[in-house]
């Protein structure tokens, strides 16, 4: 292949060209349905970002789509598809609901980080079912984690429904205790700002340092580039399986404890909402890369919080799960996009191979 | 009564071995679609995808129409157009084909959550639409216990051991079959043999689209007359299991689908007979999931998938 664009270069248009193709064949599916594609996603702008209130209510969706971005990313780095951050967002958030719930009168000092990292365990123990499998009867983990999505869901109905119910009306756990509770940076109307966004970039920030200044990351990367030849190379591949299932599932489990510690400070069904299911996408567009997947995971939280403002223009919000599912088909497919990009960039016509 | 008994009590009973079938018949089709594709070397774990797509196509062919045929025909259209999509970029593009996969799952239900409303005026479900008939075989009514389990049979049941039988007699016993195979396994020298590897990976991939939009249109139009969005709720990915339970072989799929099956009839059962709080049986909906791990975990290794499986061809 002619590469007359950088690797850099390519790794930043493949994603973006990803994007505005999705958001133009989605605009033909809007077109479809007799709407206007441009108001519609004039809507969906000034959803996201048209005032203080949006802004806020974006930025606390980005917050968890960080972590569960993280997440994936993660997994994907070290050669693992983790599809199962949505259980164990969900398992985090049980486990930091239950904790919470006990940690009355404890000050805040304490009651925060130990809820905190309830939530991390929980999401931890989660995806390590899926590694410890994976590594010891090589039980594909898309399958696996699948599985303990939908056993994490019916454990979720169960304890909401069962030892944690509470009030009338939607199953829901009552709210944990004031202390254990992270207080909102700021309040904007009815909408709060949640101090949580400050945790998702600062996991950001620790898991490039993971990935990119320690051996324990140079590993997991190694393992994931090729197996066999880190094997050869003295590295335990059961090992760094589990890990990276366990380091992934904490990500997934941070973003369940910060949903219920800064937003809802309680569990109900239906907690998740897909987040787990986003963080593929975000993972993808940012390139697995951190610092990539901070931007990705702004990108969906727009797409989210604009599609809601477009249901009050009569398009189904199901249409950001279309604009996902396409740029992730794109990212899958980059040889595609890879040539779309040089076509246009050389006035000649540049050559696939 | 204990969990015990109530379990041989079931079992003891026709309607469990009715349940079981109706159960298994969406994961036997969707698991003969993953068994085509991956014979040739195509993973494709957008089954559930494609089942989501099928269910909803046939509803929505159906309330136009109001001719429940026309409607698995448009589920079929529907399935291979997505199956299509999987082939072109894994096959022509070399794609991640896990990754083109989740996408095509998360087209599938975007596409079919957003239709809905425009289409029927309400989110959450469809309407009611006809339904494919059901079939009696007179012969079989008065047989004891076997008269009650085949009584009002969807059609759907039997095509699938239909097909079962036809996937079989093709992989196994025909110069095509003998070909996707050789594809799977050594796509390399089956070019050299000039067997055309795209071409055939091709028919696999495309067939598990057919195969999979009858799994999903018996879930809609087959069984329940009503598109819902949250199926086909996970059942994609048991067909999965079962595919890799059952060896890759359409024949181990179908056991493997029946067994699956035997797992939800069993939680179906005792969720009418144990005498336990609402939100303790709705726990039980998870046996099948748990069964499904404890199946993938156990037979993995045991079993062995076609040896390109997943792996790109690219001619040099």
């Amino acid at each position: 292949m002619k590469n007359k664009l950088s690797k850099n270069a390519m790794n930043i248009l493949v994603p973006v060209t990803s994007v505005i193709i999705a958001l133009f064949i989605a605009g033909i599916v809007i077109l479809l349905i007799g709407k206007n594609p441009l108001s519609a996603y004039w809507v969906m702008l000034k959803g996201a970002f048209g005032n203080k209130a949006a802004l806020a209510a974006n930025i606390s969706k980005m917050m968890s789509l960080v972590l569960t971005g993280l997440a994936v990313g993660f997994g994907f780095r070290a050669g693992i598809f983790n599809i199962g951050a949505e259980g164990q967002l969900m398992m985090g958030a049980i486990f930091s609901t239950i904790v919470g719930l006990n940690l009355g009168g404890v000050s805040p000092v304490f009651a925060i980080p130990i809820t905190m990292l309830a939530g991390i365990l929980g999401g931890a123990f989660w995806a390590s079912i899926a590694g410890y499998l994976k590594a010891t009867t090589g039980a594909h983990e898309v399958i696996t984690t699948i599985m303990l999505n939908w056993i994490a869901v019916y454990l979720t109905n169960y304890f909401v429904a069962g030892p944690l119910a509470v009030g009338q009306g939607v199953p829901k756990s009552p709210e944990i205790a004031q202390s254990a509770q992270l207080p909102p940076l700021m309040t904007v109307q009815a909408t709060t700002l949640p101090s949580g966004i400050i945790v998702s970039i600062i996991a950001a920030i620790l898991v490039y340092i993971l990935l990119e200044k320690t051996t324990t990351g140079y590993e997991l990367k190694a393992v994931g580039f090729n197996p066999y030849a880190a094997e050869a190379g003295a590295i335990s591949l059961s090992k760094n399986i589990v890990l990276t299932m366990a380091i992934s599932g904490a990500l997934a489990g941070l973003a369940g404890s910060m949903e219920v510690m800064a937003i809802h400070h309680r569990i109900f069904g239906d907690f998740s909402g897909g987040k787990g299911f986003d963080g593929i996408s975000i993972a993808l567009i940012g390139q697995n890369n951190p610092i990539g997947i901070i931007f990705a995971a702004f990108l969906i939280s727009s797409l989210r919080t604009g599609s809601n403002a477009m249901q009050f223009a009569k398009v189904p919000d199901d249409i950001v799960t279309i604009i996902q599912g396409i740029i992730i088909f794109l990212v899958a497919a980059d040889r595609i996009v890879r040539t779309f990009i040089l076509k246009f960039s050389s006035p000649k016509g540049g050559e696939s191979k | 009564m204990n969990v015990f008994q109530a379990v041989f009590y079931s079992l003891s009973t026709p309607i469990f071995y009715k349940l079981m079938l109706i159960s298994a018949t969406p994961l036997i089709f969707a698991a003969l679609g993953g068994v085509f594709s991956e014979v040739t070397g195509v993973t494709n774990i957008a089954l559930e995808g494609i089942m989501k797509i099928g269910a909803f196509t046939a509803v929505v062919f159906t309330f136009y129409t109001g001719n429940p045929w026309l409607g698995l025909l448009g589920a079929i259209i529907a399935g291979v157009m997505l199956a299509w999509l999987h082939a072109y970029v894994s096959i022509r593009w070399s794609a991640d084909q896990i990754v083109s996969a989740t996408a095509l799952i998360l087209i599938a239900s975007g596409l079919s959550a957003f239709l809905m409303e425009p289409i029927f005026g309400h989110s959450g479900q469809t309407d009611f639409v006809a339904k494919i008939p059901k079939v009696k075989i007179p012969a079989i009514q008065n047989v004891p216990f076997f008269g009650q389990i085949f009584d009002e049979m969807s059609i759907f049941v039997y095509l699938a051991f239909i097909a079962v039988a036809l996937s079989w007699f093709l992989i196994y016993k025909t110069p095509l079959g003998l070909r996707m195979r050789a594809v799977g396994e050594n796509p390399k020298s089956a070019d050299t043999l000039g067997v055309n590897v795209f071409r055939i990976r091709y028919f696999g991939v495309l067939m598990s689209g057919v195969l999979a939009a009858f799994a999903g249109a018996y879930l809609s139009i087959g069984e329940l007359g009503q598109f819902q969005e949250n199926m086909p709720s996970g059942k994609g990915f048991i067909a999965l299991a079962a595919m890799i339970l059952g060896n890759w072989n359409p024949v181990g799929a179908m056991w493997a689908a029946l067994l699956f099956g035997a797992s939800d009839a069993l939680n179906i059962q005792l969720q009418s007979i144990l005498d336990i709080p609402p939100e303790m049986k709705a726990l039980l909906n998870l046996l099948p999931f748990v069964i499904t791990i404890i199946v993938v975990s156990g037979f993995v290794g045991k079993t062995r998938p076609p040896a390109a499986d997943g792996v790109p061809y690219e001619k040099e």
